[in-house]
Formats: structure tokens, sequence, C-alpha cells
């Protein structure tokens, strides 16, 4: 055993749980910390602008790489700038550690400067948390924080650590072997459950299968691919699920939900079985619940088993892993061909088509989305923030792998373009990672452009410049009679903005500009931003209004076709 | 002492409520945790007590959860979420033993006190302390007989009342205990971290 500080163990654990990046920003109580810190140059820490960006940045790097991100932050203000990101992650099941300092033991519970009740404030947006009182426990909660995050349904665990522990010396022992009683995932799948899924699998004339991020994160897209095969299942999948399918394949029908595909939701509320993978029924996904599909049955395989029966009565459960169980049901399925059925979602699809692009003058997001897949050739990782230019980029892109598209489907977090695709290229450097950004969304946290240039990560930026908060827009349009309150925003010269942080940058009017603008972006080796100037009024069709069933999913009406 | 056989979901004022119990780590922040859980989800507590199990290191929960407010199952699972939880029983379905008890203090003068001993005399309430314009009562027993003690003891005038909330326990030799299935590997983990072992408990375990 030998004798360290408490930086000096966290950061040896840190090591030795393979951790080379951490995101974090500096601050009075992990002072001590970052004294530490050039102890251990096999870890990287990449200093942010803004503890939210750190957080978003960990976020970014677990969903473009599978491992665990890893942020940083002081105490109290510190502390709560994470919060958005840490409930985003959340809301994701983005494996994620978060660590933060806190005041020293004897002030703790004082209202001292800086101190804020942290791991009182998480405990609610993580898998679990803790405060950590000596130095000499400091081992053991890393250990077993890596493990709740990244085992079972993964998630954001929180270790808060007082200054004063951070100084303490104690011996350090790395626990080889750790036990948690109250946390044993079941990964398996019931093998009874797994045969009665078979069966009304073999049964079913119109079964579909709706695939979630837990395809992604369970590294089960193979397997999912094996299974709909076999069975000729047709595949959608939620908007977080996209990548888990190869969207290129003949028995996928892209996404459904709001603005899902026209033929996606009329697939799924017209099936006789619906095999949910790795997903949670979640409202955006399925519509108003009580309007969905009456009669229909349900096989939910999830490893959270507080997600069945949620949402919608269950026929079937699984709580398991998705990379085990389907292949147990693939094996177990008979195969079959379900010609008229999957005829009857293709004719859909032809009355339908939803992905079209009108011929106009205009300069359209849906054009520019799908001149950059083009451009792309399909191969970018595609980081977006929230609102109108994040359902474009969902529907205008085709994804052929997992892990290609990284967005804040759940919580819906404006501003996570940036910083998450500074922690995706950090995970991935040699991918072309293109930040699809709104210029409200990207308002929120510009200010991580710095970091580009720190760090000199080659991030292609795209702004969908619309002067608007486009969904904000469309909505006030649609449900709230035209009445346009604060929903047009001022905005700096992004290319100005973009050049004062010493970073190229283009501005696109129109279409004829649109494809040169791209080419000039993947050639230049650096970060680069294009302000595309859109078109003001454009609305994402198709859509489900607010509290309407997928049956009564809207398509874009004449009029505004016309435009 | 009544013994009738109690369900663990009964019907209350025209409402159903179950009782859930939970085996939770002793730990800083675990209380909140679990209370944070049902106000976040929605879940109604009707009563919560915590207390120390036959185990080192794991307290017993004894929820009443209003079942109007929330399927017992989601209770059970969202339960089961958090990580200092070890072990989650519905008795909603069990035959158990459910007491609970209450301290009474009631006021009284030289000429009523002996109509309240009466009434204490009846339900078998103890009193434990006694002045010349009080009396403290102490009844344990199940919500019924508690409510109908405090029913008499109205018309006195109630000066404090503290009430425990529920505790059940499943009759039989079935028990809500974690330790006993433990391998041996993860019992001697267990064991380095200062917990006891099955074998080491002050009684059987079945």
């Amino acid at each position: 055993m030998v004798r360290m500080t408490g930086s000096q163990i966290l950061l040896e654990c840190l090591r030795r749980e393979g951790i080379d990046t951490i995101f974090g920003y500096p601050g009075g109580v992990v002072l001590p910390l970052y004294d530490t810190l050039p102890e251990f140059p096999e870890l990287r820490h990449i200093l942010v602008r803004h503890e939210q960006g750190a957080a978003h940045m960990a976020d970014g790097y677990a969903r473009a790489s599978g491992r665990i991100g890893v942020c940083l932050g002081t105490s109290g203000p510190g502390a709560t700038n994470l919060v958005t990101g840490i409930c985003t992650a959340w809301m994701d099941s983005t494996p994620m550690l978060v660590l933060t300092g806190n005041v020293s033991r004897t002030l703790l519970g004082k209202d001292g400067f800086q101190e804020a009740d942290i791991t009182g404030i998480t405990h609610s947006i993580t898998k679990h948390n803790y405060l950590v009182m000596k130095a000499e426990d400091i081992a053991l909660a890393v250990r077993e924080a890596v493990h709740i995050a990244t085992t079972g349904r993964p998630g954001p665990v929180h270790i808060d650590i007082p200054k004063d522990v951070f100084q303490e010396s104690a011996e350090f022992e790395w626990p080889e072997q750790i036990n948690l009683r109250g946390y044993k995932p079941n990964t398996e799948g019931h093998p009874g459950m797994i045969r009665r899924a078979a069966e009304l699998i073999d049964q079913a004339k119109k079964p579909i299968i709706i695939s979630g991020h837990g395809v992604i994160w369970g590294d089960a897209h193979n397997e999912l691919v094996e299974l709909a095969e076999k069975a000729q299942i047709p595949v959608i999948t939620t908007f977080l699920g996209i990548g888990g399918f190869p969207e290129s394949h003949t028995l996928s029908y892209g996404w459904l939900g709001m603005h899902g595909m026209f033929y996606a939701n009329r697939a799924a509320d017209n099936a006789d079985l619906v095999i949910g993978v790795g997903m949670r029924f979640d409202d955006r996904a399925m519509g108003r619940f009580s309007g969905f599909n009456p009669g229909v049955k349900i096989i939910h395989i999830d490893i959270d088993p507080a997600e069945i029966g949620k949402n919608f009565p269950t026929t079937v459960p699984i709580v398991g892993d998705a990379k085990n169980v389907l292949p147990r049901l693939a094996a177990q399925v008979h195969p079959q061909s379900r010609t008229e059925w999957i005829k009857w979602i293709d004719n859909e699809r032809e009355l339908h088509p939803s992905l079209h692009i009108r011929e106009t003058r205009r300069l359209l997001p849906q054009y520019v989305m799908r001149s950059i897949y083009e451009e792309t050739e399909g191969n970018a990782t595609i980081v977006t923030g929230v609102g109108q230019h994040q359902m474009f980029a969902g529907q205008h892109y085709f994804y052929e792998r997992p892990r290609q598209l990284i967005s804040s489907g759940g919580l819906g977090t404006m501003g996570f373009e940036l910083p998450g695709a500074i922690g995706a290229q950090v995970a991935t450097p040699d991918a072309e990672v293109w930040a699809i950004c709104g210029d409200g969304s990207f308002q929120m946290t510009l200010h991580e452009l710095a970091v580009l240039v720190d760090e000199r990560l080659p991030v292609k930026m795209a702004i969908f410049n619309n002067g608007y908060l486009g969904m904000v827009r469309q909505w006030q349009e649609l449900f709230y009679d035209r009445n346009f309150v604060s929903v047009a925003v001022t905005q700096p010269d992004f290319v100005k903005l973009a050049d004062a942080y010493g970073i190229r940058a283009l501005r696109v009017n129109t279409k004829a500009e649109v494809h040169d603008a791209i080419r000039i972006a993947r050639e230049y080796d650096g970060p680069i931003l294009i302000d595309f100037q859109v078109d003001q009024e454009e609305n994402v069709w198709p859509m489900v209004p607010a509290g309407a069933s997928l049956s009564e999913t809207i398509e874009a009406p004449e009029a505004e076709l016309a435009r | 002492m009544s013994t009738t056989t109690t369900s663990g979901s009964r019907s209350r004022q025209n409402h159903t409520v179950h009782t859930v119990v939970a085996i939770v780590e002793d730990k800083p922040g675990v209380l909140m945790r679990v209370s944070s859980l049902f106000r976040r989800r929605g879940f109604n507590i009707e009563s919560l007590t915590v207390g120390p199990t036959e185990e080192r290191g794991l307290s017993r929960m004894t929820i009443v959860v209003d079942g109007e407010s929330a399927p017992v199952e989601q209770v059970e699972k969202q339960l089961y979420k958090l990580i200092d939880v070890v072990k989650v029983s519905d008795l909603s379905q069990e035959d158990v033993v459910a007491r609970e008890l209450a301290l009474i203090k009631v006021r009284c003068n030289n000429v009523n006190r002996h109509e309240l001993l009466d009434i204490a005399n009846v339900f078998r309430a103890d009193i434990v302390d006694m002045a010349t314009n009080s009396i403290i009562l102490q009844v344990v027993g199940d919500e019924d007989k508690v409510d109908g003690l405090i029913k008499m003891c109205e018309p006195y005038g109630i000066r404090e009342l503290s009430r425990t909330g529920r505790m059940a326990m499943v009759r039989g030799a079935k028990s809500t205990n974690v330790h006993d299935k433990e391998p041996e590997q993860i019992a001697k983990i267990h064991a380095s971290q200062g917990r006891r072992v099955a074998g080491e408990l002050p009684f059987s375990s079945d």
C-alpha cells in the first residue's frame, strides 16, 4: 500500500479505469486536484468555457465512442452549471462520471462561499451519487461509480469531494472486487419470455420492430439486423435509435414520432405486433398513448425493468440486454416472408414520401441538410442542437451506423451541438464531425468555440440561420394563431464572430453556393463555420400535433408546398 | 392484542393503500432518495417508518402508499432502481402482522380520569405518564384500533398525538431478509466491508 493524497488517489483511479480525457473547469476547491494533474500526463484535461459545455462534451465523447465520459467542475456555481448537462445525459442514458469539488468538511452545511448542496441537487438526475467524506473512500467510490455508470442501463454518476479530502492523505488500495447488493442488472432475459415472444412473432401478420437508443448503447445493431432479416420484420427507429439499423436496408422504414416519417407512423399504428427494443415508448415517439393502435400486442425488450409497462401494457416483457436477447429470439423465430405487410408499408411510402424536397429558388434547410449528406457521402458524424434543424438533421441525412447521429433527444437541450460535437471529435479524432446548429441553439453555448481553437479540433459547423427560434415559431404559427411572441432572435454576425475566435467562416445566401461551401469546409483541415441563411418560415413536416395520436399525423399543407 | 388476519393491501376511507417494505443500505441520504422518488413520480406516501434490521448496515423501511396514485408494480420497480435499495417486497397480497404505535396525550381531571383508564383498558393501552390535568396513553395495534382509541379520546380533548405509521411483517417463515441467499464469495466481500454474514447472525434465518 502507498500513502497518497485524495487528489492523487482520484486521478490514479481514473487512470486505472482507462479514462483518458477530462472536460473541466478549475475553481477554488478543486485547485488541489488541478495542482496534482501534471503528475498524470496520460489524463488529457480539456479546459472548457462554461461547465455546461464540460458536461455536454463528456456526453458527446461517450455517445461517439461508447466509453464513459468524464467532466469536472468546482463547487457552487461550477457544480450547478453542470446540472443541465447531467440531466441531458440522464435522459438519454449516457455513461458519464461527474466530478465536483465542495467546500471543506468543516464548512459543509454552513452556507460558506461557493457552497451548494450539489449531491442533493443531482440525486434525481443521476443513476447514483456520492459525497466522499474521507480520502480512503475515494477509490471505492470511483470503482463503484464507473461500474454503475457503464453497466445495466447506462447513466451519469456523480462524485462530490470536499476540498480538504483532496488534500488529506490515505493509504491507497485499489478495490479489485466490488459488489453492490442493491444493484444487479438483469442482462440475460427470461428464457420463457423469449420463447413466448418468438411464438408471438411467428403468429403475427403485421409485426414491426421499433428500435431505440438501447440498441446503440448495447452495441446490438448486428443482432437486430439478424432478427429482422430472418423473420422479415420491418424496422423503424425512435429518433435516438437512428443509426441502430442501417437506413439503406430494405427493411428500414425511417423513424417514427412527432416529426417522423408518415409511413413509419402509419406502420406503427397499423401493426398487429410491436417489438420495442431498447426504447421506452416515449410520448414524442408514440403520440397520445390512449390513441395508439388499439389492440396491438407489445413485446418490450429493455434492460431497465421500470420501463416495462410504464406507458403501455406489455404483452411479453423481456428484461435484458438487447445484445443477449436478440440472438436468442432470432434463433427461435421461424423464417417468413410477410410480403403482403411489407408491400402495404411500401405503398404508404409511395403515397406519402415525407422526405421529398420540393423545387424552389429559396434556400431550404432540408436542401442544405441533404447537400451535406451528399457531399459527405453519408459518412459524417452528425451532432445537433435542438429545434427544427435537429429534425431536418434526422430526416435528410441517412445514417448507416450506430453513434453517427448524436443529439439530445430526451431532455431536448438547446446548445448541445457545439460542445457535443467537440466531445465527439475528441473521442473519434479521425471522424468527420459536423455540428448542425440552429441560430438560437448555437447562441446558448457558442463560447465553446474557443475550445476548438485551443485543442485544434476540425469540427465543421453548419448554422441553419433563419433568424427565428424556428420550432417555437412553427408552434406559434400552427397552434397559437400566428401570435409571434419573443421568437425573432437578434444575432451577431456569425462570420465575424468566428473570425474573432480565429476560426474560418463562410456565409451562404443562395442554393447555388451550398455544395461549394460544404466542399470548402471538408477540404479545410481546421474548424470552420458556415452560416447558411436559410428560408425564414420553413416548417418541419410531417407532424403529429401535441396531444394527437400517430394516426393523426399531418403532412405539409398544399399552401406551404406551393411557396 | 388483536390476532385477526390482516392483508397488506386494505381499503381505508374508500381508497386502496399498499404496504411496501424496502431493505436499504444504512447510508446518509437514503431516506431522501426514497422520499424524493415518491415525490418525483407522484406517488403519495401515507406513512413511512424506518429502523434498523437484523443485519448491521441495513435499514428497513415500511412504506404505505396510496394505491390510487401509483401502480404498486411501478413503485417497486422505481425503488429497485435506487442503488441503495437492496430488496423490495410488496406485502399487499401477503398475510401480514401490521402494527402501529401511538402516544396520545389527553386532557383529564379528577372527575373523568377513571373513564379514560377504563377506555385504555378496553383498548389494552398503557398509561405511560400521568399528571393532574393530562395523561399519556400508549397503544399498539393496527390502524383501526388506533383510530378507535383516538375517537374515544377526542371528547376529552387531545392535546398531542404522535403515531409511528405502519410497520408490517409477513407471517410464517417467509422473510424479507437479504443475506441468506448470498454466495460465499459475495458474503466474503461483505464481511471485508464490516457487514455480518448470514452464519454470524444472532438468529436463524431459515
